[in-house]
């Protein structure tokens, strides 16, 4: 029921961005039909006079079908960049093997003495095709372009990770916020275009002969023009933005700087791991990031100073279950080596190393310990085993991998690592319900996406990392039985980022001067 | 001086081979205008495939089709089957198309005017027993069998092609139908003045509606003749033993009286014709053997002489008149015309 009254709040908030996304949504699955079909219904034709080619193409087709979309996606980037055109080609294959396949089906399901009669009666080979065995085959080739629709409304889903737009912007933002009202808010108009998709081509495919062959052509003549939707001009400025799901739903990011600049710049959505690149690339000019991310460094980006301090203070700190620590004294010690050993550029290293050079997490982890004279070898395992988590980035591997190693070292405890959690809120609801035993979380992220204290509490804190520090401490003792326990030394917070030449061409420095700059005529 | 007609279909030295199987080896015919021809034989001897290659749905290895003195081959295939019907067993209608679009689609393809069309397949629907009124805007899925072949004749005939092409077109209908579609099929005018060429493997059927039979055996000619030249004077074995099991009823029906005046007992007196003559008790000089017989065991069933007696006039007996017909007399005459006609 709540869900339920988020949900209708959130839409009518949120109505005018529904719309573009369902119109994108529209636009991207009638373009990739469209494609499909131009290309699908002649390949099959060619196969009905060319059987022996039938395997190898239905084949191939089916070989794309098999290949999980998000792979597909990720596979087309090097090649296509991002945006529309990787989303509507990954879309086009994943249409091509039920068009190809039912137009090859519908079209050998034809009577062969019907077409003979055809033959015999004089009808040239074009007009067996066009009168006979095109007609005769399309309900059958109508059943695969509805296949290959509802697909595409499910896989298209997907296209917000590239950048392409559409209701996966909302199911994407929610998941990784843990917002089921947000969900919904994009599944249900998504699951609700499928139906009407099928359900129209549905109603084309009982139509009776003629009437079909008229739907057919007013469909053909339809699906350009609902391609066309995702044409319709969009909100521009002079700068593009490419933020990931979880910054421009999170109170501290995008609608934080929203309310402390007036920012807001016209942006797209897309995938954590694909803003950097998209950067880079050029295909966006502002991103969000990690202030000890990597690929900073990798690629020449500068971060934008947060003058106003909108994002809050986000040291990372082990958290670890309290019962875990009292069941285990040689834990707290062991875990506290690495207290203090990490600034910012420290971090910024590890994770270029990692992120950009693709050495493995465990391989920098322990080169990092050898040279800080931390590292101990392994001892036997007698003891408990500790679960460790991680959410699902660089960093956070890194860190596990860093505990791992002291744990295995200084204490005879077992480790098992459960890396590659999705966001904060599975973390902590994890460590909560003890699933893990501890994690490295950011005093940022405790307090405004765990703890979530009213605005008056927030304002006393501030922007001073101790005051932060003391608060998300003390509530999580006192809600949790979590102990957060010392700060690593770096302070990993969202940063928005711009390509440092582009920022230095524009001078802009800092948060203001971008906003200002946005404003600016 | 006027050139004879060239010969409507003529058939050169025909051969196919599917790989390394000959289908139809060295085939040669030549049919006149209007004549009708059946191609017959077992399953498998390559009459169909010899039809087909007559419109160019099989193009042969070697030799030549010609039709009306020219090369097929100088023609486009679909020309070429437009100016010839095409009758197959399937039938093979469009099934979206109702039963006067079927009929009409070669007309349309020809380019006729609408009007034309309309008149002409309403004209051949009621000839064929399909009223229009209730017909022509049937689908085909809604006929019986026998109306779909009768549909499937009617496009044949829509374009009034001189050459229908015919591949086994009753074979998938049950006997009764079979039998009354075959008898509609005879007596159409628009088919007396055409050249057709038939496929069956039904001996009767061939009988009963060629003017000449071609038996074929694994793709080669067995025979080439009218139905009482391979019924009394077979070419080999293989056409005798083809003919055996159904070889006295082929020969009731292939006999007429016409043929057996001589073994026929001339009348001892000339009898009060008026007195014993009515339509009943009289048959023509050219009705079969088997008619006759028919029309003998009709009287038995009727009258209350005893099966022995029954007797048929003769009509019209030049020179000489001859005595009424019982059972016995005819069988008799019948086996001895059989001795001297197949005489070598």
């Amino acid at each position: 029921m709540n869900t339920l009254t988020e949900l209708l709040s959130f839409w009518q908030a949120q109505a005018g961005k529904l719309g573009q996304q369902t119109l994108q949504h529209i636009g991207l699955t009638a373009a990739a039909l469209v494609l499909g079909v131009a290309v699908g219904v002649p390949l099959g034709l060619l196969l009905t006079r060319r059987p022996r080619l039938a395997p190898w193409v239905l084949g191939g087709a089916g070989i794309l079908q098999t290949i999980p979309s998000i792979a597909l996606l990720g596979f087309l980037i090097p090649a296509l960049g991002i945006g529309p055109g990787p989303a509507i080609l990954a879309l086009f294959l994943y249409s091509l093997l039920p068009i190809v396949r039912n137009t090859l089906a519908g079209v050998q399901s034809v009577d062969a003495a019907v077409v003979d009669a055809a033959r015999g009666l004089g009808l040239t080979d074009g007009q067996v095709l066009r009168r006979v065995e095109l007609p005769l085959a399309l309900p059958v080739l109508l059943a695969g372009i509805r296949t290959a629709a509802v697909i595409n409304v499910g896989v298209a889903t997907l296209a917000a990770y590239i950048a392409a737009g559409g209701l996966g912007e909302f199911i994407f933002g929610g998941i990784a916020l843990n917002n089921p009202a947000m969900i919904l808010a994009g599944a249900i108009p998504a699951a609700v275009l499928a139906l009407v998709f099928d359900g129209l081509l549905a109603g084309l495919q009982r139509l009776s002969g003629q009437q079909r062959g008229h739907a057919g052509r007013a469909l053909l003549l339809a699906l350009p023009l609902l391609a066309g939707l995702y044409l319709l001009p969009r909100a521009t400025s002079k700068l593009l933005a490419g933020f990931s799901p979880e910054f421009v739903g999170r109170s501290d990011g995008l609608p934080g700087l929203r309310q402390r600049y007036g920012l807001d710049p016209a942006s797209v959505v897309l995938a954590p791991a694909l803003v950097y690149e998209a950067a880079r690339a050029g295909d966006v000019d502002l991103i969000d990031g990690y202030s000890t991310d990597g690929r900073i460094r990798a690629y020449d980006l500068r971060v934008l100073r947060d003058d106003r301090h909108a994002f809050p203070p986000y040291q990372a700190v082990p958290v670890v279950r309290r019962q875990t620590l009292a069941a285990h004294p040689e834990l707290g010690p062991a875990l506290a080596h690495l207290a203090g050993q990490l600034s910012d550029s420290v971090m910024t290293e590890l994770n270029y190393r990692v992120d950009y050079r693709h050495e493995t997490p465990r391989a920098v982890a322990r080169s990092f310990l050898r040279r800080r004279r931390l590292w101990c070898a392994p001892q036997a395992v007698t003891g408990a085993t500790i679960r460790l988590g991680s959410k699902i980035f660089g960093e956070q591997y890194i860190l596990a991998e860093l505990y791992a190693a002291l744990i295995r070292g200084y204490t005879h405890l077992g480790v098992e690592t459960k890396t590659g959690l999705g966001g904060t809120t599975i973390c902590a609801e994890a460590l909560r319900t003890g699933a893990i035993d501890l994690y490295p979380e950011y005093t940022g992220t405790g307090l405004l996406v765990v703890l979530q204290p009213p605005a008056a509490t927030l304002d006393s804190l501030g922007p001073d990392p101790a005051a932060v520090l003391g608060y998300v401490r003390r509530e999580y003792r006192r809600r949790y039985q979590l102990e957060w326990l010392a700060p690593l030394g770096f302070n990993n917070t969202y940063a928005l980022l711009m390509r440092r030449r582009h920022a230095q061409r524009l001078g802009i420095g800092t948060v203001s001067e971008l906003s200002a700059y946005l404003a600016g005529e | 001086m006027p050139t004879p007609a060239p010969p409507a279909i003529e058939v050169c030295n025909l051969t196919k081979h599917y790989g390394s199987h000959a289908v139809v080896q060295d085939v040669s015919f030549a049919l006149a205008p209007g004549e009708t021809l059946v191609l017959l034989g077992p399953s498998g001897c390559g009459k169909t495939t010899l039809l087909r290659m007559l419109n160019r749905l099989v193009e042969p290895d070697a030799g030549s089709v010609s039709v009306n003195g020219a090369d097929v081959r100088q023609q486009r295939p679909e020309e070429l089957r437009r100016g010839m019907g095409y009758v197959i067993q399937q039938v093979g209608l469009l099934p979206h198309y109702t039963v006067a679009e079927n009929v009409a689609v070669v007309p349309r393809l020809l380019g006729h005017a609408p009007d034309r069309i309309a008149a002409r397949t309403g004209e051949l629907l009621r000839r064929l027993h399909l009223p229009p009124e209730q017909f022509a805007g049937q689908y085909p899925r809604q006929l019986s069998g026998g109306q779909q072949q009768r549909v499937g004749l009617a496009r044949a005939l829509a374009a009034d092609p001189p050459i229908v092409l015919l591949d086994e077109p009753f074979g998938a209908l049950d006997p009764l139908t079979r039998a009354s579609i075959r008898r509609e099929f005879r007596e159409l005018p628009e088919l007396r003045r055409k050249t057709l060429v038939l496929v069956t493997h039904d001996v009767t059927e061939a009988f009963e509606l060629a003017d000449r039979i071609l038996l074929l055996e694994a793709g080669r000619v067995q025979q080439l003749g009218t139905p009482r030249q391979l019924l009394l004077h077979p070419a080999n074995s293989f056409v005798r033993r083809f003919f055996a099991a159904e070889q006295l009823g082929l020969q009731l029906r292939t006999l007429r009286l016409t043929d057996m005046l001589a073994e026929l007992p001339p009348a001892a007196e000339i009898p009060d014709a008026t007195t014993f003559k009515s339509e009943d008790n009289t048959v023509a000089l050219t009705a079969t053997v088997q008619e006759v017989l028919e029309q003998l065991s009709r009287l038995t069933a009727a009258g209350p002489a005893a099966a022995g007696d029954a007797t048929v006039w003769l009509e019209a007996t030049p020179p000489a008149a001859r005595e009424p017909l019982t059972y016995a007399s005819l069988m008799a005459a019948f086996g001895r015309a059989i001795q001297r006609l197949s005489a070598p």
